[in-house]
C-alpha cells in the first residue's frame, strides 16, 4: 500500500514570533496534517498558528557547496557597527 | 577531497561540538548506527504505551485517568518525535514498523514485563521513566541535528511522568498496609528490570565506544546506571518502602551507592524474545497495526478524491 506524504510542521508559538520548525509527520492530506501536528507538537499550548508543507516540495542549499555561499559575507567586518570608531565622550551612537 | 579528508572533517566537527545535520556527509555507519539507535528508541515509546494503556479505564479516579491519558498520549508523541528524526536520516516509517513487528528490530526490554496491579503504574512512572530520563538528559547533546532536537523536547515532557509515578508510589505509602505493600511489591518486581535498561555493562557493550567518538553516547551504560541508583535510593527511603537489593549500601568514601550483581541472563533472555510479555506485545502491535489498515487506506484514497476538487486549503501568507 502507498504511504501517507510527510509533511513538515511549523509552528508559531505566539502572535509576535515566527513559525519556526517543529518536525515532521505522516498525513493522508494537508488539513489531516494540520490536526495531527496539533495532537503531535501543541499538546502543551505551544502553538498560535500552523504551517504544513510537503517536505519534498522543500527545496534547500546543497551543503557541500556552503563555502562558496556563504563565503561573500566572510569578510565584510564593515557590516557591523563594531567596525567603526567612536570617539570617547560621545553618546547615543 | 578524498574519503579519508572527509571523514577527518567529519570527526573533527563531532570534536569541535558542531552538529551533523541532515545533507550533510556522514560515514555510513554514523547513519546505520543512529537509524538503529533512534528506531529502537522509538519502538520503545510506541511498545510502552502498551503496559500503562491497560490501566486507562481502570484508573482509581479522574485524576489518575486523565494523567495516565496524557501520559500515554506523550509517549506516542515521543515515538512519533523519533521516527521522523530517523526518517531524516533516510529510513523508511513502514520498514521500520515491518522490522519492529518481525522482531529483526529490538526495543527497550522492560515493556515485556507485566503490569500488574494499579502500583505498577507509580513504578513505571517512577523507575522507568526515571531510567528514561537518565538516558535521554545527555542525549539532548547528541551530534545529531534532529535527534537532539526530538530528546530536548522529550524530555521537557518526560518530567511530569515521573513526578506522577512518584506522587502515585507516595500516596500508597501513605495509605494503608495494603497500598504500601502494593507500592512494595512494584518496587520488588520493577528494581531489577529498571536497572537493566541502561543496557548490558561497560565491560560487553559492543556499540559503546565507537558511539562515544561520535558524540551520540556521552557516558557509558554503567555511568548512567549509577547515577540512577544515587537518585533513587534516597527516594525509596523517603517512601519508606525497601530495594530488594541486600547489597545496597552508601559508600561514604566514593559518595555513591553500591548495589548488588544484576541477573545478566535474564537480561538477555528477555531481549531475545523470551520475557514475561513479548510474545503479547507483538501482538498487540501486530493487531493495531493491521486492523488499521483499511482507515489508513481509506483516508488515502479521500485525500486522493479530494485534490481533484478544488481544496479548501487555507493559504498560510
Amino acid at each position: 500500500m502507498k504511504s501517507w506524504p510527510l509533511y513538515e510542521v511549523f509552528i508559531r508559538s505566539k502572535a509576535g514570533l515566527h513559525h519556526k520548525h517543529a518536525g515532521s509527520l505522516h498525513a493522508a492530506d494537508a488539513q489531516m496534517a494540520i490536526e495531527n501536528a496539533r495532537d503531535v507538537y501543541c499538546r502543551r499550548n505551544e502553538g498560535a498558528s500552523i504551517w504544513v508543507v510537503l517536505s519534498s516540495d522543500i527545496i534547500a542549499n546543497n551543503p557541500q557547496e556552503n563555502e562558496e555561499l556563504f563565503d561573500p559575507a566572510e569578510d565584510k567586518i564593515y557590516r557591523h557597527p563594531t567596525f567603526y570608531h567612536v570617539p570617547e565622550g560621545v553618546k547615543h551612537l | 577531497m578524498n574519503v579519508i579528508d572527509i571523514e577527518t572533517g567529519f570527526q573533527e566537527k563531532i570534536d569541535k561540538e558542531i552538529r551533523i545535520e541532515p545533507r550533510d556527509w556522514m560515514p555510513d555507519n554514523y547513519r546505520q548506527t543512529l537509524i538503529r539507535q533512534i528506531g529502537q528508541h522509538a519502538h520503545s515509546e510506541i511498545v510502552g504505551m502498551l503496559p500503562e494503556g491497560n490501566w486507562i479505564t481502570r484508573a482509581p479516579s479522574l485524576k489518575r485517568k486523565v494523567a495516565l491519558l496524557a501520559k500515554v498520549q506523550d509517549e506516542a508523541g515521543h515515538g512519533l518525535y523519533l521516527y521522523s528524526a530517523a526518517e531524516t536520516l533516510g529510513a523508511d516509517r513502514d520498514q521500520m514498523v515491518e522490522e519492529l513487528h518481525s522482531g529483526k528490530a529490538k526495543y527497550s526490554s522492560i515493556f515485556n514485563y507485566p503490569a500488574l496491579t494499579w502500583a505498577d503504574m507509580g513504578a513505571i512512572g517512577w523507575l522507568v521513566d526515571g531510567a528514561a530520563i537518565q538516558n535521554q538528559i545527555p542525549l539532548c547533546r547528541c551530534s545529531y541535528g534532529p535527534y537532539g532536537r526530538a530528546m530536548v523536547r522529550i524530555c521537557k515532557e518526560e518530567s511530569f511522568h515521573q513526578r506522577q509515578g512518584f506522587e502515585i508510589m507516595h500516596v500508597l505509602c501513605t495509605g494503608t498496609p495494603v497500598q504500601k505493600a502494593l507500592a512494595q511489591d512494584a518496587l520488588n518486581r520493577f528494581w531489577w528490570p529498571s536497572l537493566m535498561m541502561f543496557g548490558p555493562p561497560d565491560s560487553e557493550s559492543t556499540h559503546s565506544e565507537q558511539s562515544k567518538k561520535w558524540g551520540i553516547k556521552r557516558f557509558s551504560n554503567d555511568e548512567l546506571r549509577q547515577r540512577f541508583v544515587d537518585m533513587i535510593a534516597p527516594q525509596a527511603d523517603h517512601l519508606g518502602i525497601t530495594i530488594p537489593d541486600p547489597d545496597l549500601k552508601w559508600n561514604e568514601e566514593e559518595q555513591h551507592y553500591e548495589y548488588g550483581a544484576i541477573d545478566w541472563v535474564e537480561f538477555w533472555q528477555v531481549v531475545k524474545g523470551n520475557g514475561p510479555c513479548n510474545k503479547e506485545r507483538m501482538e498487540a502491535r501486530v493487531k493495531a497495526w493491521e486492523d488499521g489498515a483499511w482507515v489508513r487506506e481509506a483516508a488515502l484514497a479521500y485525500s486522493e478524491k479530494n485534490s481533484n476538487h478544488s481544496m479548501s486549503k487555507s493559504k498560510a501568507i
